[in-house]
C-alpha cells in the first residue's frame, strides 16, 4: 500500500492543480481577512470558501483524476496487487494532498486572524468537506464508464448539495407549515454533508442569520453541544460511506 | 499448472465465454487462436484477474486464484496495446513496476539492452509510437522470472528486428521450462515455437491438439496450412 500510495502522490505533485489549488486559496483567505476591518467579516467570507469552492474543486478534480488513473489501474492490475489496495492508495493520496493543500491555503490565515477554536473548527470542518467530496466523486466514477457522463454527475451532486438543498428543505416546511416537521427536518439536513458543515461551524460562530433554515432548526433542537456532537459524527459517516460503496463496485468492475 | 474450469463471462447480453474448460502443463508453449471477438482476451483476462467471470474458477499451481494474489508474482504479461499512464517516462514506469514486484530473484535485461531501451528512458509514455510502447511491454514481461507469460499478439506492430528478437526470447523462455501462451493471428509465425494449439469460436474451445498431431492428421506440413485444412473441410 505505501509504495503506491508513493506513486500516486509524486504524481499528484507533479500535476500542477494542487499547487494552484493551494495558492488560490491562500489568495482568498488572506485579502478576505485583510480588506475587511472586521475579523467576524471576513470569517464569513472564508467560510463561503470552505462551504462552496472547496467541494467544488474536490470533486471534479477527484473524478477527472480517478477517470485519468485508468490506464494506471490496469497496469498495477497484471502485477500482484490487490484491487482494494489500489483504489485505497488512490483515495489516500488524493485525500492526503487536498487537505494538505487546503491546510496550508486556508488554515494558516484562519489561525493567524481567528481565534485558536473558531479557526481549529473551521480546518476540521474543511477538511472533512474535501474528503467526502472525494468520496462522493470515487462513487460518481464507480457509476458510470464515461469520464464525460462521469463529470457531469459529479457537477449535479456538487450543484444539488451546495445549492439546491436548503431550498428544497425550506420549500417542503412552508408546504408542511401546519405539522410538526421539525425532526424531520433534522433528519433531512443529515442527508447534505455542506448543510452539516454549515451548520457545524454556524453554531460555534452564532451568526444565526447566516445559519440556513436547517442549522436554525438543528440548534433549536440540539442545543449547540450536541448538535456539534451530532453533525461531526454524520459527516465522518458521510466520507466513509461513498468510498466503501465505490470499493465494493470496483472489487468488481472488470477492466 | 492452470486449470480453467466452467468459466461463463458475459458483456451485457454477448456471452464472450461460454462455460469453458482448459487445462495448460508446465513446459508447454501455446497458441491461442480463433477470429475476432470469440473471447481470447477475455479468457487472459480472466486468468490475470482483471475480467471476473460470473461463474466457474481457475486454479493457479492447486490455489484458486480469486482468494489469492501472490499468482501474479509468477506471471509474466504483455497486453495486446499496452496502455500506460501518460505522464510517466519510460525509466518511471519499469522503476515502478519493479518496485511493486518487489522480486529478489536477478533480474532479465536481455530485452532492456537488446531493445536499447537505456536511450529512451526520458521519453514520457504518451509521446511513445505503438511500436516502442510494444517494446516496453515486452521488457517488462520478460524482466522477471515467472512460470507463464501470456503475450497477446506479440508481434503485431514491432518490426521486422524487433520481432526477431523477441521471438527468440519466447523460444528462450520455452526451453527453460516456462508455459507460454501466445494469441496470434499470424499462424506462420509461430510456426517454430508452439507446441500447442487452441482454437476458440464464440467463446468455446474447439480444438486443443498437440501441433505435431495436428499436422499428422491433416497431412498438411505447416500449423497454417493445416488450420485452414480443418477450416475448409468444415471441421472447425
Amino acid at each position: 500500500m505505501m509504495r503506491i500510495l508513493k506513486y500516486v502522490i509524486i504524481d499528484i505533485l507533479k500535476n500542477r492543480i494542487v499547487l494552484v489549488y493551494t495558492i488560490m486559496l491562500a489568495l482568498f483567505s488572506w485579502s478576505a481577512f485583510s480588506l475587511e476591518d472586521n475579523a467576524a467579516k471576513g470569517l464569513l467570507t472564508v467560510l463561503n470558501i470552505i462551504l462552496l469552492t472547496v467541494p467544488l474543486v474536490s470533486v471534479l478534480f477527484s473524478t477527472i483524476y480517478v477517470y485519468n488513473s485508468n490506464e494506471f489501474i490496469e497496469l498495477l492490475l497484471s502485477h500482484p496487487v490487490k484491487r482494494s489496495m489500489i483504489w485505497k492508495a488512490l483515495f489516500s493520496g488524493l485525500s492526503l494532498s487536498m487537505v494538505i493543500a487546503f491546510l496550508i491555503g486556508t488554515g494558516i490565515p484562519l489561525l493567524l486572524f481567528a481565534d485558536t477554536s473558531t479557526a481549529l473548527l473551521m480546518m476540521a470542518g474543511g477538511s472533512l468537506l474535501t474528503v467526502i467530496f472525494i468520496a462522493i466523486a470515487f462513487l460518481c466514477s464507480m457509476i458510470t464508464r464515461d469520464k464525460a457522463k462521469g463529470i457531469g454527475l459529479s457537477i449535479m451532486l456538487w450543484i444539488y448539495f451546495a445549492l439546491l438543498f436548503d431550498g428544497l428543505v425550506l420549500f417542503l416546511f412552508f408546504q408542511f407549515a401546519e405539522y410538526p416537521i421539525e425532526s424531520v427536518v433534522v433528519g433531512l439536513s443529515a442527508l447534505s454533508p455542506i448543510d452539516l458543515c454549515r451548520i457545524l461551524i454556524l453554531m460555534k460562530l452564532d451568526v444565526s442569520a447566516m445559519m440556513g433554515f436547517t442549522g436554525a432548526v438543528f440548534q433549536k433542537l440540539f442545543g449547540t453541544n450536541w448538535g456539534l456532537m451530532a453533525s461531526f459524527s454524520l459527516l465522518a459517516m458521510w466520507s466513509v460511506a461513498p468510498f466503501y460503496l465505490s470499493l465494493r463496485k470496483f472489487k468488481k468492475k472488470d477492466l | 499448472m492452470i486449470e480453467v474450469q466452467q468459466i461463463t463471462k458475459h458483456f451485457g447480453k454477448f456471452k464472450a465465454l461460454d462455460n469453458l474448460n482448459l487445462t495448460l502443463n508446465q513446459g508447454e508453449s501455446i497458441a491461442l487462436i480463433g477470429p475476432n471477438g470469440c473471447g481470447k482476451t477475455t479468457l487472459i483476462k480472466s486468468i490475470l484477474g482483471m475480467v471476473l467471470p460470473e461463474k466457474g474458477n481457475i486454479i493457479f499451481d492447486g490455489k484458486n486464484i480469486q482468494k489469492d494474489i501472490s499468482y501474479r508474482n509468477h506471471i509474466g504479461y504483455m497486453p495486446q496495446i499496452g496502455r500506460y499512464p501518460e505522464n510517466m517516462t519510460i525509466g518511471q514506469v519499469i522503476d515502478m513496476v519493479k518496485g511493486i514486484r518487489n522480486c529478489t530473484q536477478p533480474l532479465d535485461y536481455t530485452l532492456y539492452h537488446e531493445f536499447e531501451i537505456e536511450k529512451l528512458l526520458n521519453k514520457t509514455m504518451r509521446t511513445l509510437s505503438g511500436g516502442t510502447t510494444q517494446k516496453v511491454s515486452a521488457t517488462l514481461a520478460f524482466m522477471f522470472p515467472v512460470k507463464l507469460l501470456i503475450l497477446d499478439e506479440p508481434t503485431a506492430g514491432l518490426d521486422p528486428i524487433a520481432s526477431e528478437i523477441l521471438k527468440q526470447k519466447i523460444i528462450d523462455a520455452r526451453n527453460n521450462g516456462v508455459l507460454v501462451l501466445i494469441t496470434s493471428h499470424l499462424l506462420s509465425e509461430l510456426e517454430n515455437i508452439i507446441s500447442q494449439i487452441i482454437f476458440m469460436q464464440e467463446g468455446k474451445v474447439i480444438l486443443h491438439k498437440d501441433t505435431e498431431l495436428l499436422k499428422e492428421s491433416t497431412g498438411q506440413h505447416s500449423i497454417a496450412q493445416s488450420i485452414i485444412h480443418l477450416l475448409k473441410s468444415g471441421s472447425l
